[in-house]
């Protein structure tokens, strides 16, 4: 397989076929018109189902009901659409169906506009619907991570019967990189399903509901999500770590803004600053573990988030006080500059002062 | 000795929670014996809604996936987009598919999904207790309009049955009601005419179906019953709305 080059919203959508999605359910919103335009085609070509929907609510409701009915099935949004869609993904977890939904944020709270933003992690990670459950949340920071991701995030979902979330914004729907897909996966080949609805043929009726009447029922299947949330905790948190080994400093950033970061980082590092990059790739189950551990080495950790301040409350739960956590964002849909991130950074390494070692070239690229 | 009634196929054997007097234990058993007639069980996935037949998942015996208080309907459209050999019916009260739920019922029509709907319209939100519902008839009781019902301050009764006439993608609509022995045996073969509907491929079917609320009309069964004939069928007047199946013009052609 050669690489190709494409853009984000559509390597999404094929990533998507690939993992055998073959139901697609959306609304149109800015900024991820791409993905729903480029599935309409695509799912055509591989037999599967397109439905341009009445609403967001109509379409997480589809979702809901394709994956009732066994099949691999996802919708996209943006953060006005994904609000609407909230009450499904309620649904979705209490009921325990597998279902991917993509979320390319743009700036809010309201219509807001439609610039990459970061302002939705609070709504990802902690619910966003009603009710105790979780959502799996992957941030790609790349668009051969877009697809990567969303390729597991099906298998995910499929594993634990639970919604799956991928969490880009404009930037990275519109962005073109080069990208390797796997390859299509072989539908017959997937593990059956002995939950779905699709006609009590030879086995007894079967029911697939969230409301539990008797608070005894609902509590202990509570603790039956619980458990799956636990056990997710343990297996699924994924992080990179960027020129963490000397550094003094590390800056917890996520997508778009890990890689503004990477190319901030270069510019501090030819000024002799020893800072690195700590990406949480998984948002829920955000990698608490590997940040603490960190945050034992490095005390002084910035985050940086295109938010007023969401991601940080994580940051300070997973070094539990034992590292400086200061803050830099940008909310709105501004995307800062390297150098303007690398200004905050400097500002934060002086103030701690922190030793200035030699200059050096290592770092990615901007 | 002969056996002359017995219980649907299509029913668990337990004992409906339904107030005495409503319809809807009479309706789920038409629907169970719809079902077992078209010998269709195995094949079939029902999506109850949010109201009083939530529970209706403890009566149908087939396979049944709830949906959010007015999504059945685009629920079923997933379930029958990824298996378009099976039957997949909702059945949903007035609330749930007259106010919530209009938008999502509407396209699904238009587009015609080829579902069936059991819309079982009492004039009432019967499970939250007696508030007003789309279908509230014009000086009718509930315990959100104080004094009853007042069309220049809550609106007029929907006809949501009539709307969905228009939609290109609609192919039977037929408005009936249990009230009485001619009308239940009419309700069945409405019913039966929207599952085979659907059989044939033909695109949405829906049927509404008047049902008393003795409790919370505040009136004993049988006034109910009566009140479904002399005041509900004046606005919601029974009959054929819309048929495109072709089923009575081939009946015609063979006699």
């Amino acid at each position: 397989m050669t690489k190709q080059l494409m853009r984000g919203s559509h390597v999404l959508g094929e990533a998507a076929v690939r993992a055998g999605c073959r139901y697609y359910f959306g609304y149109p919103i800015t900024p991820q018109n791409e993905v729903p335009e480029y599935m309409s085609g695509r799912l055509l070509e591989v037999g599967g189902t397109f439905v341009q929907a009445e609403s967001e609510l109509s379409s997480i409701n589809m979702v809901m009901g394709a994956a009732m009915a066994g099949g691999r099935v996802m919708t996209s949004s943006s953060s006005p659409g994904i609000s609407l869609k909230q009450e499904g993904i309620s649904y979705l977890a209490g009921q325990e169906l597998p279902a991917v939904i993509a979320n390319m944020i743009r700036g809010g709270p309201g219509l807001g506009n439609i610039a990459p933003a970061q302002s939705d992690y609070f709504q990802a990670t902690r619910g966003g619907g009603h009710g105790d459950y979780r959502c799996l949340v992957l941030a790609p920071g790349s668009i051969q991570e877009l697809c990567d991701l969303t390729y597991s995030a099906f298998e995910l979902a499929d594993k634990y019967r639970n919604p799956a979330m991928i969490l880009g914004d404009g930037l990275m729907g519109q962005m073109m990189e080069p990208v390797e897909f796997p390859e299509m996966v072989d539908l017959k080949s997937l593990p059956k399903k002995d939950w779905i609805l699709d006609g009590a043929k030879g086995r007894s009726s079967r029911i697939i509901l969230s409301l539990l009447l008797d608070p005894k029922a609902l509590e202990a299947h509570n603790y039956k999500l619980t458990r799956k949330y636990d056990a997710m905790t343990a297996a699924e948190q994924r992080w990179e770590e960027h020129l963490c080994d000397d550094a003094e400093m590390v800056v917890v950033a996520y997508g778009t803004a890990a890689r503004i970061v990477k190319g901030a980082i270069k510019r501090v590092r030819e000024m002799g600053m020893k800072v690195g990059l700590f990406r949480p790739i998984s948002l829920w189950p955000f990698p608490m573990k590997p940040l603490n551990q960190l945050s034992r080495r490095v005390r002084h950790l910035l985050a940086f988030e295109m938010s007023s301040g969401q991601m940080v409350e994580d940051v300070q739960l997973a070094v539990k006080g034992q590292a400086e956590v200061y803050f830099y964002g940008r909310p709105g849909g501004v995307i800062p500059t390297p150098d303007e991130v690398a200004h905050q950074i400097s500002h934060y390494y002086h103030n701690a002062h922190l030793p200035l070692g030699q200059a050096s070239q290592a770092g990615g690229a901007a | 000795m002969k056996q002359v009634f017995n219980k649907p196929k299509s029913l668990k054997p337990n004992i409906f929670h339904y107030c005495p007097g409503c319809g809807h234990s009479i309706i789920h058993r038409l629907v169970a014996e719809v079902i077992d007639e078209l010998g269709i069980q195995d094949k079939t996935i029902g999506v109850p809604p949010a109201g009083c037949a939530v529970l209706a998942y403890n009566y149908f015996d087939v396979d049944m996936g709830e949906a959010p208080h007015g999504r059945a309907v685009p629920v079923a459209t997933g379930i029958k987009r990824v298996l378009p050999d099976r039957v997949v019916f909702t059945y949903q009260g007035d609330g749930d598919i007259a106010a919530i739920g209009t938008g999502g019922t509407v396209h699904a029509a238009n587009r015609g999904e080829n579902i069936t709907v059991i819309f079982v319209n009492n004039g009432t939100y019967g499970m939250t207790g007696g508030q007003m519902a789309p279908t509230t008839l014009d000086g009718m009781g509930s315990t959100t309009t104080p004094g009853g019902r007042k069309v220049a301050r809550d609106g007029y009764p929907l006809d949501l049955t009539q709307m969905l006439a228009v939609a290109g993608g609609s192919v039977y609509l037929e408005r009936v009601a249990v009230n009485s022995p001619k009308n239940i045996k009419k309700a069945k073969k409405a019913i039966k005419k929207a599952f085979q509907a659907q059989l044939d491929g033909k695109g949405f079917s829906l049927v509404e179906i008047l049902s008393g609320c003795p409790t919370n009309w505040k009136m004993s069964p049988i006034k109910a019953m009566e009140f479904i004939d002399t005041t509900m069928t004046g606005i919601f007047p029974l009959g054929v709305i819309k048929d495109k199946t072709g089923y009575d013009e081939k009946q015609g052609e063979e006699s």
